[in-house]
């Protein structure tokens, strides 16, 4: 395993599936039990360093630091030396000194958990960066598939939404791809990158026409302002042509899933009955978050440091 | 799978065995301790000690449904379930089994890096009330066994903890003690002591190495 | 004063003595020797009139903890240059003839190089209302090139007066071509990186639109325009393509643009965020053979001084630009002249001559010939060092080319006889 998780672009099938293995183990050992704590990380130091607010995201990253007996110190932007312009890295070096053995970060700009990597003795785990990536949603989301379906390899995912600020997709496509999954990206064309070509998916934009041959439907969200930015005309347009609701549900197999890593706009690219189906992940996501994240920070931090 | 005729299948003196019969030396400072038939013999005879322990240690009954055996990942894991086998072919009683995997217990991770993980697999029944007996290859220093008992008060509380190894090869860190011995070894600190069993390495035996 | 170079060998032809008296030089030939003054052996140095820089930003007023118009000229000596162009974007804003004429006596008085001030074409660089250029053009700074560089003249109705007006100027529009409405947020070069790296891209195609709009604008009103740090394959296909109509267009491409591309952006390292922005291996290939066949004019620095917390920073946050002077030869050589691209000949032409020609510099870029004024540059092509930010004159360190090791050192720089550099020292 690395010093640090900062993508999932970056790491090869023996590290993904230790992470996924690991997390199966964890989740395992503490199965019905009353004392859901262990002692691994007693002593380590973990800041959950915040820049943007996503109380979920951090709560999963808090809970997994908690379960491993890490000490937790939770440092949001807001309110703090960070919103009075000290720069992230007079932040760094500040947490650094006090001596944090693992930074998780969520920041607004993409390559802010590299630079703070660069900067920093311990180790970095990038909890979501601009519109690059969120690796351990991404392996929370594999956790998920390989669970339900029992297997990664020739899983055909279909990923649909606003793939172009999308850090959960591009987390999705190159962990998926690594770990031998064949995805689809399904968008209007003007929320795809120039550049998707390069990656290794299928493009549609087509939802219906790829739905009946997905084992897996991972809807991602969508900012109603977009339309503002004419990518497209009406969150009423994109919901008709992109939105999942239970006519298109209908068209997928029996076993196929449906994810999506929230918070949802119900009514938007999800619908209600589609999010509260049997066929939804939804809130399994959140929990399986919980075990992959305990298992990201037993590999980074409980080894020699 | 009946005992192998050849060896004695009553019950064994009390107590571990405590002298070795001569190692076979090999090339290369590796000495065999035990062979694939020696394991197979300490491992019934553990059994039926076991057998004789969980009947003492009970008002009513054999005492062997109160009896849990809690394999310590890696080897201990089949040694386990292969006590359990000889107690239920000694006495007709399946034996409930389980394993515990200590690595997110143990204090070395620092030094000596994290692994993945094993299975931790507990019966339903759970460890409550009962007598766990851990199971291990070989005790060394003991903090495999402090882990595991930390592991153990995590998930339950048992009525008593008893340990069990296949081998004890001395030079103990911690104040921790065998109640079932297959073998004592006097060994140097720097030699390595080698269980190989059938369910991991495709055979069984145990062997001593100069470091 | 009197100063003869022993051994040099002008344009990287055969080696001749070179004797400079009172600013000009007086003699060329085998075996000159004089009874007072300095000799200095430039045995295996090559000779090229000194450099002149068409995009320098040296940031005073306003940043003077990033650079100063001394620092940046120090920079610009080091780096053989004896003129540069000093960028408008300063603050204030380089709009009126009072402050361009603080920046050209900021540069009399440091005198190292010809400072030349760039005026701005609007107010403020708002884009909204044209400055007093003819001002600015009489003024002691005698202001010939003029542009809003940082932002681009978009305002299509804006930049044909513009045009028009520097014509009876004898003056030119450097033109910054971005379409803003297409660089929204932009960070890096919008393709396959930008993609991956989630940066917002930053289209080849928001240059090239500008370009294209501003060289018909060009040849309807009959103007001269300048096109600054063009960075894409498809800039200099359209640039050809206006010469080859007639159209009075000039370009210049940076060295950076010339060395680097976006792989650079891996790793977020901020200090090779550029406006506009590193481009892929097939734009440097073109940018290349567009300097080598003379589509692009001028090789210009876009010096670019930032200060550290401007760059040890997400690269989101990061201002754009990276410094230039000190290893703009280097580059040059390192990828036109090691590479065949460029003779030496050539280079004088892409660096001094075409430069001063277009800026109106009529004593810069003048050939190495007797009774020519003695601004030149001695460097040894065969020298090779590794880049050290904290070596370089400037007071900021955002070089890209920190670690790298580059070709080409700078020995002996002259301005106007008078030696600005001398064994890789500067003298002031």
């Amino acid at each position: 395993m690395r010093r640090h998780l900062l993508e999932s672009a970056d790491l090869d099938r023996a590290d993904a599936t230790l992470v996924l293995d690991t997390a199966a183990q964890i989740e395992s050992a503490l199965a019905g039990r009353e004392v859901k704590k262990l002692p691994t990380l007693r002593g380590r130091t973990v800041v959950n360093l915040f820049f943007e607010d996503s109380t979920r995201t951090r709560i999963s990253f808090e809970l997994a630091a908690k379960r491993l007996s890490a000490d937790v110190i939770n440092f949001s932007a807001k309110g703090s030396s960070v919103s009075k312009g000290e720069s992230l890295k007079d932040t760094a070096l500040t947490l650094e000194a006090m001596g944090a053995d693992g930074i998780v970060v969520r920041h607004g700009s993409s390559g802010a958990p590299h630079r703070l990597a660069t900067w920093v003795a311990g180790s970095v785990v990038n909890a979501g960066d601009g519109t690059h990536e969120h690796p351990t949603q991404a392996l929370l989301d594999a956790y998920t598939i390989r669970q339900r379906l029992g297997r990664l390899e020739g899983v055909r995912v279909v990923i649909t939404g606003d793939v172009l600020h999308s850090r959960v997709a591009r987390s999705n496509v190159w962990l998926l791809h690594t770990l031998g999954a064949e995805v689809t990206l399904v968008a209007p064309p003007t929320l795809l990158p120039v550049g998707v070509g390069s990656w290794p998916v299928t493009v549609s934009y087509d939802l219906d026409a790829v739905l009946p041959q997905a084992d897996v439907v991972m809807m991602l969200r969508v900012q109603g302002e977009r339309m503002n930015a004419s990518f497209f005309p009406s969150a009423r347009e994109y919901s008709r042509r992109y939105g999942l609701d239970a006519t298109r549900m209908a068209k997928l197999a029996d076993d196929a899933i449906v994810m999506h890593p929230g918070p949802m706009n119900r009514g938007m690219e999800i619908a209600a009955d589609v999010a509260d189906s049997p066929r939804s992940t939804i809130v399994e996501q959140v929990g399986n978050g919980v075990s992959v994240r305990m298992a990201v920070l037993y590999l980074l931090l409980g080894g020699p440091a | 799978m009946a005992p192998p005729s050849t060896l004695p299948t009553g019950v064994p003196a009390e107590g571990p065995e405590t002298t070795s019969s001569t190692p076979t030396a090999t090339a290369g400072g590796v000495q065999q301790l035990l062979s694939a038939d020696d394991v197979t013999r300490v491992v019934d005879r553990i059994a039926h000690q076991l057998i004789e322990r969980a009947a003492s240690s009970t008002s009513s009954g054999d005492g062997l449904s109160d009896l849990v055996l809690v394999g310590i990942p890696t080897r201990g894991a089949p040694l386990a379930r292969r006590l359990a086998a000889r107690i239920e072919a000694f006495t007709g009683t399946a034996v409930d089994v389980g394993t515990v995997d200590i690595t997110l217990y143990r204090d070395d991770l620092r030094t000596r890096g994290v692994r993945a993980l094993e299975d931790t697999r507990l019966p339903d029944a759970g460890i409550d009330g009962r007598l766990v007996v851990l199971v291990d290859d070989v005790l060394f220093s003991g903090r495999s066994v402090r882990a595991a008992l930390d592991g153990l008060r995590d998930v339950g509380r048992p009525r008593a903890v008893q340990l069990a190894v296949l081998v004890d090869r001395g030079h103990r860190e911690l104040p921790i003690k065998a109640d079932f011995v297959g073998k004592n070894v006097p060994t140097s600190r720097t030699q390595q002591v080698r269980v190989r069993l059938a369910e991991v390495d495709g055979e069984d035996g145990v062997s001593v190495t100069d470091a | 004063m009197t100063l003869l170079i022993k051994g040099a060998q002008p344009y990287g032809e055969d080696a001749v003595d070179i004797l400079v008296r009172d600013g000009v030089i007086a003699a060329i030939g085998e075996d000159l020797s004089v009874s007072t003054g300095r000799t200095i052996d430039a045995t295996g140095l090559v000779a090229l009139p000194g450099l002149v820089d068409l995009h320098t930003h040296l940031r005073e007023p306003g940043r003077e903890d990033t650079e100063t118009v001394l620092t940046g000229s120090r920079a610009a000596a080091l780096g053989g240059y004896t003129a540069v162009h000093a960028m408008a974007n300063t603050d204030p804003v380089a709009d009126t003839a009072g402050v361009v004429e603080q920046v050209w006596r900021l540069g009399g008085d440091a005198g190292l190089v010809d400072v030349v001030p760039v005026g701005a074409v609007t107010v403020g660089l708002g884009g909204t209302q044209l400055a007093e250029l003819g001002a600015m053009a009489d003024s002691a700074a005698r202001v010939r090139v003029f542009s809003d560089d940082g932002k681009c003249v978009s305002d299509p109705a804006l930049m044909r007066r513009a045009l028009e007006y520097v014509k009876a100027l004898d003056g030119v529009v450097a033109q910054h071509a971005e379409e803003p409405r297409l660089t929204v947020g932009a960070q890096m070069h919008e393709g396959d990186r930008s993609a991956r790296l989630g940066l917002t891209g930053w289209p080849a195609v928001a240059e090239e639109a500008i370009i294209a709009r501003d060289v018909l604008l060009a040849e309807h009103v009959g103007a001269r325009l300048h096109v600054c740090h063009v960075s894409t394959a498809g800039s200099v296909e359209l640039v050809r393509w206006a010469k080859s109509r007639g159209v009075e267009v000039t370009a210049e491409v940076t060295p950076h643009h010339l060395l680097l591309t976006d792989a650079q952006a891996e790793g977020y390292d901020a200090t090779f965020k550029v406006n506009p922005p590193l481009r892929t291996a097939e734009d440097v290939a073109a940018l290349r053979a567009g300097l080598a066949d003379g589509t692009v004019d001028a090789v210009a620095t876009d010096h670019a001084p930032h200060a550290g917390e401007d760059k040890e920073c997400e690269w989101s946050a990061a201002r754009p630009g990276m410094l230039g002077l000190e290893q703009a030869l280097s580059v040059v050589v390192d990828t036109m002249v090691d590479t065949g691209l460029l003779t030496w000949r050539e280079v004088a032409d892409r660096m001094s001559v075409r430069p001063a020609r277009i800026g109106r510099l009529a004593h810069q870029g003048r050939p190495i010939a007797v009774g020519e004024p003695a601004n030149l540059v001695l460097l040894d092509p065969a020298a090779r060092a590794v880049v050290d930010p904290a070596a370089l004159a400037s007071k900021s360190r955002n070089s890209p080319y920190a670690g790298r090791e580059l070709p080409g050192r700078v020995v002996h720089t002259l301005l106007r006889g008078e030696l600005s550099v001398l064994d890789g020292k500067v003298q002031k």
